[in-house]
């Protein structure tokens, strides 16, 4: 069995983002990049799958060289190869998916792993779009995967329950929270992963489908605002906030 | 510029950091106040390969060198100093004398398990009446049919109760002093060693450490580490690699104390400003911050000397010594720094300051190392 798990590199959450001279993405200087944790269960999941029933599992990312870090951690954790596809995406899922989809369609992968959103992007739409481009099946948002000889079974989160849904791999499966616990990296595995080398292909030339135009960020909170008086007085003035201000009532 | 790291020991070091910041550190202050030991962290270590971490790969450790476990062993006493000194036990003082000094058969039965995180290693040497004055101990090793049988009463002994092996030291020959001491590999899984209550320490409240009473404790014949005689030779074989060690832990500490307090000074306001603009505590972080960029120093010089298998007792002296009495200053400084909030519970560098206290007693007191470097300079 051949499993590709898709990965991406995100800034870590407690970095403090800020937008480029250009108006419309990411300043990196500063930035610490780590692997969307979404993309984390997808890669566990890839990795329990080769310890249960043995599989050749393939890690992947695009971006430039900081994407290599990924990879590392991949090989690490029990990647037992990993891809480079140099390019950039300008932050467009469909571009990405693109490029993965020129890159897996001949390479006769059963099943395909990758976190349900990117961290931070939030878009959601990479797998399911590189499921649809490869012409395969999909399941989204995935907390339970089962494997059979040749088919899925999977249980995905949806608005208020759950859903369980059946197909034939080879397919596209989007990891959420709770789908494992990912592991740490042993020693062993980080000594053996310096030991192995990130093959680095040039990202097929794409498209994209959408452009950034601007980011930005949250506006400034304003400051608060102390009520004065007495508790009646408080109790007053923040009822009178509450109704005219806020509108809350 | 020194130290420069090699590509193996930032990634051991980052493992180590990441993990400790992530499962270690949040329940630290938990289990300071609880007393509880840390058994799922251990078992994670175990399997990560942070328990016999230069032990070689053939025999379940991570083959890593010398400085990458001192590396790792500084970002997990950061995060939480009673799973340090544990961790550091068992791979200084429990994996490091049986891979030294075992046989093939030895290493496979008892290095592997301790080395690959199966079970847990400790080091029998100090008792009642004989803690730096190591050669006075008295535990009788008597031999009988199939091996020795040991009698005699054991003091102060990390992982009691957690460990299963340990590196025992007896008399063999009531007669010969120095020379009549052996090392043995003891199952502490057997009726004849009874483990006492932890005691109720100041600080590394989570770290186990008890009295063992041993009452006719068989160990069988393949056993003895070493040859009838070699006790003191195995117990101090470790020696220089063990106080490294625990400079390294004293080390992480510090550095701990430093950022709560560098972190505090400019948080904390008072006289309208953030203390950090005061003079004083400006005086008392630089302070700080020297004597703790000298004795990092001077304990990756010691154990880049180590892992080069040079001879570092010196090194390895003048580390422990400066960084854990550095060390205990540091947090002193730090809880001063946090003013009444630094003497109350809900504040780490509280906590910091009794774990620290210990580094300059343990593996070896101040005094000692004072002798070791004198007695060099004066040879």
């Amino acid at each position: 069995m051949k499993i590709l798990v898709a990965l991406k590199q995100v800034p870590d959450t407690e970095t403090k983002i800020k937008v480029a001279a250009d108006g419309k993405s990411l300043d990196p200087a500063d930035v610490k990049w780590i692997t969307s944790p979404y993309d984390e269960y997808a890669l566990e999941e890839a990795i329990r799958i080769k310890e249960g029933k043995g599989a050749e599992v393939m890690a992947l990312s695009v971006g430039g060289d900081t994407a290599k870090d990924v990879l590392k951690n991949a090989l690490a954790l029990g990647a037992d190869s990993a891809v480079l596809l140099k390019g950039d995406g300008q932050g467009d899922a469909f571009a990405v998916a693109q490029m993965i989809a020129a890159y897996a369609k001949d390479k006769g992968f059963d099943l395909i792993l990758c976190g349900n959103k990117g961290l931070g992007g939030d878009n959601a739409a990479m797998g399911p779009m590189l499921a649809e481009l490869l012409g395969v099946a999909q399941a989204n948002v995935v907390v339970k995967l089962e494997l059979g000889e040749g088919t899925f079974k999977a249980e995905r989160e949806i608005e208020g329950g759950s859903e369980v849904v059946e197909g034939a791999l080879p397919a596209v499966i989007t990891a959420q929270k709770g789908l494992n616990e990912p592991r740490y990296a042993s020693l062993k595995g980080i000594m053996a992963a310096k030991k192995k080398t990130i093959e680095e292909l040039d990202a097929a030339a794409v498209t994209a489908g959408a452009q950034v135009s601007a980011l930005a960020l949250p506006p400034e909170r304003p400051a608060g605002r102390l009520l004065q008086g007495d508790a009646p007085a408080q109790a007053q003035a923040l009822l009178q906030a509450l109704k005219d201000e806020a509108k809350v009532f | 510029m020194f130290p420069r790291f090699t590509d193996d020991q930032t990634a051991v070091r980052d493992a180590a950091r990441d993990f400790a910041q992530s499962e270690i550190a949040p329940g630290a202050a938990a289990r300071d106040a609880s007393g509880e030991f840390a058994k799922d962290i251990f078992q994670q270590l175990g399997e990560m390969g942070f328990m016999g971490m230069t032990v070689p790969e053939a025999y379940g450790g991570a083959g890593v060198d010398f400085l990458s476990y001192i590396l790792a062993l500084e970002q997990v006493a950061y995060a939480d100093a009673s799973v340090a000194v544990a961790m550091s036990v068992n791979n200084s003082v429990a994996c490091a004398p049986i891979l030294a000094f075992g046989t093939e058969a030895q290493k496979q039965k008892y290095l592997k398990p301790l080395a690959n995180g199966e079970v847990m290693g400790g080091f029998m040497l100090t008792e009642p009446d004989a803690g730096s004055d190591a050669a006075a101990l008295k535990t009788r090793a008597t031999r009988v049919e199939g091996g020795w049988k040991l009698n005699g009463a054991k003091a102060w002994i990390t992982n009691g109760g957690v460990a299963r092996y340990f590196v025992t030291m007896a008399r063999t020959d009531p007669d010969k002093g120095k020379k009549g001491i052996s090392a043995f590999i003891l199952d502490a899984s057997q009726p004849g060693v009874v483990m006492g209550r932890p005691e109720e320490k100041m600080g590394l409240r989570s770290s186990k450490t008890v009295m063992v009473a041993l009452e006719d404790a068989f160990v069988p014949e393949d056993a003895i580490l070493g040859k009838p005689g070699d006790g003191l030779k195995v117990a101090f074989g470790g020696l220089d690699g063990g106080r490294i060690g625990i400079a390294a832990q004293a080390l992480g500490i510090a550095q701990r104390a430093m950022d709560e307090s560098v972190a505090y000074a400019k948080a904390r306001i008072s006289f309208g400003k953030p203390i950090g603009e005061h003079q004083m505590i400006q005086t008392y972080l630089a302070e700080m911050e020297a004597r703790l960029q000298a004795a990092r120093l001077l304990v990756y010089r010691a154990a880049s000397l180590k892992g080069a298998g040079r001879t570092c007792t010196v090194e390895a002296a003048t580390a422990k010594l400066f960084t854990t009495e550095s060390a205990v200053w540091i947090c002193d400084r730090a809880v001063q720094i946090h003013g009444g909030y630094g003497y109350s519970r809900e504040y780490t560098v509280e906590r910091l300051y009794r774990d620290v206290r210990v580094t300059t007693i343990y593996e070896g007191t101040s005094e000692i190392q004072r002798m070791v470097i004198a007695r060099e300079l004066l040879k």
